[in-house]
Protein backbone atom coordinates (compact mmCIF):
# COMPACT_ATOMS: atom_id res chain seq x y z
CA UNK A 1 0.00 0.00 0.00
CA UNK A 2 3.12 2.29 0.75
CA UNK A 3 4.62 1.59 -1.90
CA UNK A 4 1.63 2.10 -4.26
CA UNK A 5 0.96 6.03 -3.32
CA UNK A 6 4.58 6.25 -3.86
CA UNK A 7 4.36 5.07 -7.49
CA UNK A 8 1.35 7.44 -7.62
CA UNK A 9 3.29 10.10 -5.91
CA UNK A 10 5.97 9.38 -8.96
CA UNK A 11 3.57 9.41 -11.78
CA UNK A 12 1.98 12.90 -10.57
CA UNK A 13 5.76 14.45 -10.65
CA UNK A 14 5.71 12.92 -13.61
CA UNK A 15 2.91 14.25 -15.38
CA UNK A 16 3.54 17.44 -13.63
CA UNK A 17 6.89 17.71 -14.78
CA UNK A 18 5.63 17.36 -18.13
CA UNK A 19 3.34 19.80 -17.98
CA UNK A 20 5.56 22.54 -16.70
CA UNK A 21 8.34 21.67 -19.67
CA UNK A 22 5.46 21.83 -22.35
CA UNK A 23 4.47 24.82 -20.72
CA UNK A 24 7.77 25.30 -20.89
CA UNK A 25 8.16 25.38 -24.65
CA UNK A 26 8.24 28.81 -25.95
CA UNK A 27 5.68 29.65 -27.67
CA UNK A 28 7.50 31.66 -30.52
CA UNK A 29 5.65 34.68 -32.04
CA UNK A 30 6.52 35.09 -35.25
CA UNK A 31 3.69 37.89 -35.51
CA UNK A 32 5.76 39.88 -33.05
CA UNK A 33 6.24 43.01 -34.98
CA UNK A 34 4.16 42.82 -37.82
CA UNK A 35 2.18 45.64 -38.49
CA UNK A 36 -1.64 45.69 -38.75
CA UNK A 37 -2.65 49.08 -40.95
CA UNK A 38 -6.11 49.99 -40.97
CA UNK A 39 -6.08 53.34 -41.45
CA UNK A 40 -8.79 53.27 -44.24
CA UNK A 41 -9.47 49.32 -44.81
CA UNK A 42 -12.51 49.05 -42.38
CA UNK A 43 -14.01 52.20 -44.20
CA UNK A 44 -13.61 51.07 -47.86
CA UNK A 45 -15.17 47.20 -47.10
CA UNK A 46 -11.21 45.84 -46.71
CA UNK A 47 -9.60 43.10 -44.32
CA UNK A 48 -6.54 45.59 -42.87
CA UNK A 49 -3.24 44.85 -43.74
CA UNK A 50 -1.10 42.59 -41.99
CA UNK A 51 2.18 43.39 -42.56
CA UNK A 52 4.74 40.93 -41.66
CA UNK A 53 8.34 42.12 -40.88
CA UNK A 54 9.74 38.81 -40.06
CA UNK A 55 9.12 38.18 -43.73
CA UNK A 56 10.58 41.39 -44.98
CA UNK A 57 13.56 41.27 -42.94
CA UNK A 58 14.81 38.12 -44.24
CA UNK A 59 14.93 39.95 -47.21
CA UNK A 60 15.80 44.00 -46.39
CA UNK A 61 17.65 45.36 -44.19
CA UNK A 62 15.58 47.73 -42.01
CA UNK A 63 17.99 50.79 -43.65
CA UNK A 64 16.25 49.58 -47.40
CA UNK A 65 12.65 50.61 -46.32
CA UNK A 66 12.86 52.50 -43.21
CA UNK A 67 15.48 55.19 -45.33
CA UNK A 68 15.00 54.75 -48.87
CA UNK A 69 10.73 54.24 -48.76
CA UNK A 70 11.18 57.00 -46.13
CA UNK A 71 8.61 54.55 -44.25
CA UNK A 72 8.61 56.16 -40.97
CA UNK A 73 8.67 53.88 -37.34
CA UNK A 74 5.08 54.18 -36.37
CA UNK A 75 2.50 51.50 -37.21
CA UNK A 76 -0.37 53.75 -39.45
CA UNK A 77 1.94 56.73 -39.42
CA UNK A 78 3.29 56.95 -43.35
CA UNK A 79 -0.66 57.45 -44.25
CA UNK A 80 -0.15 54.69 -47.15
CA UNK A 81 -3.24 54.02 -49.50
CA UNK A 82 -3.62 52.52 -52.46
CA UNK A 83 -3.01 55.36 -55.05
CA UNK A 84 0.18 56.19 -53.45
CA UNK A 85 0.74 52.26 -53.30
CA UNK A 86 0.29 52.39 -57.44
CA UNK A 87 2.26 55.33 -57.91
CA UNK A 88 5.64 53.33 -56.47
CA UNK A 89 5.74 54.57 -53.30
CA UNK A 90 5.82 52.86 -50.20
CA UNK A 91 5.08 49.19 -50.44
CA UNK A 92 4.37 49.53 -54.60
CA UNK A 93 8.35 50.12 -54.94
CA UNK A 94 8.68 46.39 -54.63
CA UNK A 95 4.55 45.31 -54.81
CA UNK A 96 5.25 46.18 -58.73
CA UNK A 97 4.44 42.86 -60.44
CA UNK A 98 8.58 42.72 -61.12
CA UNK A 99 9.83 42.88 -57.00
CA UNK A 100 7.06 41.14 -55.37
CA UNK A 101 3.16 40.52 -56.18
CA UNK A 102 1.49 43.47 -57.58
CA UNK A 103 -1.61 45.44 -56.26
CA UNK A 104 -4.09 42.99 -57.95
CA UNK A 105 -3.56 40.37 -55.27
CA UNK A 106 -5.61 42.61 -52.96
CA UNK A 107 -6.18 39.42 -50.52
CA UNK A 108 -2.06 38.84 -49.71
CA UNK A 109 -1.87 42.03 -48.21
CA UNK A 110 -5.43 42.51 -47.10
CA UNK A 111 -5.83 39.86 -44.69
CA UNK A 112 -6.73 40.65 -41.29
CA UNK A 113 -9.78 39.99 -39.31
CA UNK A 114 -11.66 42.49 -40.09
CA UNK A 115 -11.89 45.42 -37.40
CA UNK A 116 -8.53 44.56 -36.45
CA UNK A 117 -7.07 48.31 -35.22
CA UNK A 118 -4.00 49.73 -36.72
CA UNK A 119 -0.82 48.18 -34.44
CA UNK A 120 2.59 47.19 -33.81
CA UNK A 121 1.83 43.11 -32.98
CA UNK A 122 2.94 41.98 -29.59
CA UNK A 123 4.90 45.75 -28.82
CA UNK A 124 5.36 46.21 -25.32
CA UNK A 125 3.33 49.22 -25.55
CA UNK A 126 0.70 47.07 -27.39
CA UNK A 127 0.53 45.05 -24.47
CA UNK A 128 0.68 47.25 -21.74
CA UNK A 129 -1.89 49.64 -23.24
CA UNK A 130 -3.82 47.49 -25.83
CA UNK A 131 -4.34 47.77 -29.75
CA UNK A 132 -4.25 51.02 -31.29
CA UNK A 133 -2.29 53.23 -28.04
CA UNK A 134 1.04 53.73 -30.09
CA UNK A 135 -1.26 56.62 -31.63
CA UNK A 136 -0.48 57.85 -28.03
CA UNK A 137 2.89 58.61 -29.33
CA UNK A 138 3.38 62.03 -30.15
CA UNK A 139 4.23 62.72 -33.62
CA UNK A 140 7.25 65.38 -32.56
CA UNK A 141 8.88 62.48 -30.60
CA UNK A 142 8.30 59.81 -33.48
CA UNK A 143 11.40 59.67 -35.40
CA UNK A 144 11.85 60.79 -39.30
CA UNK A 145 13.54 58.63 -41.31
CA UNK A 146 13.76 60.33 -44.38
CA UNK A 147 17.26 61.22 -44.97
CA UNK A 148 17.51 64.76 -44.11
CA UNK A 149 19.69 66.21 -47.14
CA UNK A 150 19.19 64.14 -50.16
CA UNK A 151 15.69 62.56 -49.03
CA UNK A 152 14.12 59.34 -49.34
CA UNK A 153 11.22 58.28 -52.24
CA UNK A 154 8.65 61.01 -50.39
CA UNK B 1 -0.08 -9.07 -7.61
CA UNK B 2 3.50 -7.77 -8.09
CA UNK B 3 6.27 -8.45 -5.88
CA UNK B 4 8.06 -5.52 -3.48
CA UNK B 5 10.96 -5.61 -5.93
CA UNK B 6 8.98 -5.16 -8.96
CA UNK B 7 6.95 -2.15 -7.90
CA UNK B 8 10.67 -0.85 -6.66
CA UNK B 9 11.62 -1.66 -10.19
CA UNK B 10 9.48 0.20 -11.40
CA UNK B 11 9.88 3.42 -9.15
CA UNK B 12 13.15 3.50 -10.10
CA UNK B 13 12.49 3.82 -13.89
CA UNK B 14 10.06 6.11 -13.29
CA UNK B 15 12.58 8.37 -11.23
CA UNK B 16 15.10 7.21 -14.15
CA UNK B 17 12.60 8.46 -16.99
CA UNK B 18 11.68 11.48 -14.77
CA UNK B 19 15.71 12.64 -14.76
CA UNK B 20 16.23 12.27 -18.24
CA UNK B 21 13.49 14.30 -19.29
CA UNK B 22 14.54 16.84 -17.30
CA UNK B 23 18.16 16.81 -18.81
CA UNK B 24 16.82 16.59 -22.33
CA UNK B 25 14.48 19.91 -21.95
CA UNK B 26 17.64 21.70 -20.37
CA UNK B 27 19.73 21.42 -23.41
CA UNK B 28 20.32 23.93 -25.56
CA UNK B 29 19.21 21.51 -28.69
CA UNK B 30 16.21 21.08 -26.75
CA UNK B 31 15.69 24.94 -26.31
CA UNK B 32 16.04 25.04 -30.04
CA UNK B 33 13.75 22.59 -31.03
CA UNK B 34 11.00 23.66 -28.37
CA UNK B 35 10.40 26.64 -30.77
CA UNK B 36 7.15 26.71 -32.38
CA UNK B 37 5.49 29.33 -34.35
CA UNK B 38 1.70 29.69 -34.69
CA UNK B 39 0.47 28.93 -38.49
CA UNK B 40 -1.00 32.39 -39.49
CA UNK B 41 -4.24 30.78 -39.37
CA UNK B 42 -3.82 30.96 -35.25
CA UNK B 43 -1.84 33.65 -35.21
CA UNK B 44 -4.52 35.87 -33.90
CA UNK B 45 -4.69 38.95 -36.50
CA UNK B 46 -5.08 36.84 -40.03
CA UNK B 47 -8.67 36.34 -40.81
CA UNK B 48 -9.13 32.32 -41.11
CA UNK B 49 -11.05 33.01 -43.75
CA UNK B 50 -8.95 35.38 -45.59
CA UNK B 51 -7.94 33.42 -49.41
CA UNK B 52 -4.18 34.55 -48.47
CA UNK B 53 -3.69 32.12 -45.93
CA UNK B 54 -3.17 29.04 -48.22
CA UNK B 55 -0.43 31.16 -50.40
CA UNK B 56 1.41 32.88 -47.71
CA UNK B 57 4.54 31.36 -45.97
CA UNK B 58 4.18 30.06 -42.87
CA UNK B 59 6.60 31.51 -40.20
CA UNK B 60 7.68 28.36 -39.30
CA UNK B 61 9.13 27.49 -42.19
CA UNK B 62 11.49 30.26 -42.39
CA UNK B 63 11.99 30.74 -38.99
CA UNK B 64 13.15 27.49 -37.89
CA UNK B 65 16.08 27.93 -39.67
CA UNK B 66 17.68 30.78 -38.35
CA UNK B 67 19.48 31.09 -35.25
CA UNK B 68 17.60 30.71 -31.87
CA UNK B 69 16.12 33.30 -29.41
CA UNK B 70 14.52 33.06 -26.42
CA UNK B 71 11.99 36.01 -27.04
CA UNK B 72 10.56 38.29 -29.49
CA UNK B 73 10.18 36.41 -33.00
CA UNK B 74 12.55 33.41 -31.75
CA UNK B 75 14.95 34.53 -33.66
CA UNK B 76 18.55 36.41 -33.11
CA UNK B 77 18.36 38.27 -36.44
CA UNK B 78 21.77 39.94 -35.05
CA UNK B 79 23.57 36.51 -35.32
CA UNK B 80 21.45 35.25 -38.39
CA UNK B 81 23.10 38.21 -40.38
CA UNK B 82 26.58 37.52 -38.71
CA UNK B 83 26.55 34.14 -39.58
CA UNK B 84 25.78 34.75 -43.47
CA UNK B 85 22.13 32.77 -42.83
CA UNK B 86 20.62 35.84 -44.24
CA UNK B 87 21.89 38.37 -46.60
CA UNK B 88 19.31 41.00 -47.22
CA UNK B 89 19.16 43.93 -48.90
CA UNK B 90 20.91 47.12 -47.82
CA UNK B 91 19.13 49.76 -50.14
CA UNK B 92 16.66 50.18 -52.88
CA UNK B 93 17.78 53.30 -54.41
CA UNK B 94 21.06 52.70 -56.45
CA UNK B 95 22.31 55.99 -54.84
CA UNK B 96 22.42 55.09 -50.95
CA UNK B 97 25.63 55.73 -49.63
CA UNK B 98 25.73 52.61 -46.74
CA UNK B 99 27.18 53.72 -43.82
CA UNK B 100 28.55 51.31 -40.88
CA UNK B 101 30.21 52.83 -37.49
CA UNK B 102 31.96 49.85 -35.11
CA UNK B 103 31.87 52.52 -31.99
CA UNK B 104 30.51 51.28 -28.99
CA UNK B 105 29.20 53.80 -26.09
CA UNK B 106 28.55 53.56 -22.28
CA UNK B 107 25.10 54.91 -21.29
CA UNK B 108 23.76 54.84 -17.37
CA UNK B 109 26.87 55.78 -16.08
CA UNK B 110 25.19 57.17 -13.15
CA UNK B 111 22.07 54.65 -12.58
CA UNK B 112 21.52 52.12 -10.77
CA UNK B 113 21.12 48.72 -13.01
CA UNK B 114 24.68 47.74 -14.56
CA UNK B 115 25.95 49.89 -17.76
CA UNK B 116 24.64 49.67 -20.86
CA UNK B 117 27.46 48.78 -23.61
CA UNK B 118 25.34 50.28 -26.72
CA UNK B 119 27.50 48.57 -29.64
CA UNK B 120 27.17 50.89 -33.16
CA UNK B 121 28.29 47.64 -35.38
CA UNK B 122 25.12 45.29 -34.82
CA UNK B 123 22.74 48.34 -34.81
CA UNK B 124 24.41 49.87 -38.24
CA UNK B 125 24.32 46.61 -40.15
CA UNK B 126 20.59 47.28 -40.15
CA UNK B 127 20.13 50.32 -39.91
CA UNK B 128 21.30 53.81 -41.36
CA UNK B 129 22.54 56.47 -38.92
CA UNK B 130 19.78 58.89 -40.08
CA UNK B 131 17.25 56.25 -38.56
CA UNK B 132 18.18 57.30 -35.35
CA UNK B 133 19.94 60.66 -35.68
CA UNK B 134 19.83 63.40 -34.90
CA UNK B 135 15.44 63.38 -34.11
CA UNK B 136 15.61 60.32 -31.74
CA UNK B 137 18.91 60.77 -30.42
CA UNK B 138 21.63 63.46 -30.53
CA UNK B 139 24.99 62.30 -32.30
CA UNK B 140 26.62 64.30 -29.15
CA UNK B 141 27.94 61.35 -26.47
CA UNK B 142 26.20 62.99 -23.53
CA UNK B 143 23.86 64.99 -24.87
CA UNK B 144 20.60 62.44 -24.54
CA UNK B 145 18.76 62.04 -21.53
CA UNK B 146 17.73 58.32 -21.50
CA UNK B 147 14.50 57.13 -19.72
CA UNK B 148 13.14 53.70 -19.16
CA UNK B 149 9.46 55.48 -18.75
CA UNK B 150 9.80 56.95 -22.33
CA UNK B 151 11.21 53.38 -23.61
CA UNK B 152 8.60 51.24 -22.36
CA UNK B 153 6.05 54.19 -23.94
CA UNK B 154 7.48 53.22 -27.55
CA UNK B 155 10.57 55.96 -27.81
CA UNK B 156 13.94 56.26 -27.75
CA UNK B 157 15.44 52.61 -27.60
CA UNK B 158 11.72 51.36 -27.62
CA UNK B 159 11.17 52.43 -31.08
CA UNK B 160 12.22 49.62 -32.17
CA UNK B 161 12.92 46.92 -28.77
CA UNK B 162 10.28 45.62 -27.34
CA UNK B 163 8.33 45.82 -30.80
CA UNK B 164 10.60 44.28 -34.09
CA UNK B 165 14.26 44.12 -32.14
CA UNK B 166 13.93 42.23 -28.48
CA UNK B 167 11.65 43.01 -26.14
CA UNK B 168 12.26 45.16 -22.91
CA UNK B 169 11.70 42.15 -20.85
CA UNK B 170 15.58 41.22 -21.90
CA UNK B 171 16.98 43.62 -19.37
CA UNK B 172 20.61 42.35 -19.03
CA UNK B 173 21.20 42.05 -23.18
CA UNK B 174 21.21 46.02 -22.41
CA UNK B 175 22.42 46.15 -19.15
CA UNK B 176 25.23 44.41 -20.05
CA UNK B 177 28.40 45.78 -18.45
CA UNK B 178 28.89 45.29 -14.60
CA UNK B 179 29.58 48.89 -12.56
CA UNK B 180 32.37 46.98 -10.45
CA UNK B 181 34.94 46.25 -12.93
CA UNK B 182 37.36 48.24 -15.18
CA UNK B 183 35.42 49.83 -17.73
CA UNK B 184 36.15 49.43 -21.32
CA UNK B 185 38.41 51.31 -23.04
CA UNK B 186 37.80 51.62 -26.38
CA UNK B 187 33.77 52.49 -25.86
CA UNK B 188 33.15 56.04 -25.51
CA UNK B 189 31.08 57.15 -22.66
CA UNK B 190 28.00 58.91 -22.88
CA UNK B 191 25.43 59.89 -20.63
Amino acid sequence: MNASWREVAACAALAASVMVLSGGVREARAEYGDVVMNNYSDGAGMRPVVFPHWFHRVRFRCKACHTDLGIKFKAGGNEINMLKIIDGQYCGACHNGSVAWSVENCDLCHSAKPGTPTQLHESTINLLGGPGTSAAVTPAASPMTAKPATGGRK
Amino acid sequence: MRSRRGRRRSRYYLWLLLATLILIARTPVAADMARRWLPLVKDGIHDPKSPALRLLQQPGEALSRLPADVAGSQVNWTAALEQGRINPRTNILPETKIRVLDTDILLNLRGGTPIVRFPHRQHTVWLDCGNCHEQLFKSKAGANKFSMQLILQGEQCGVCHGAVAFPLTQCGRCHNTARDKPLPAAAVRGS
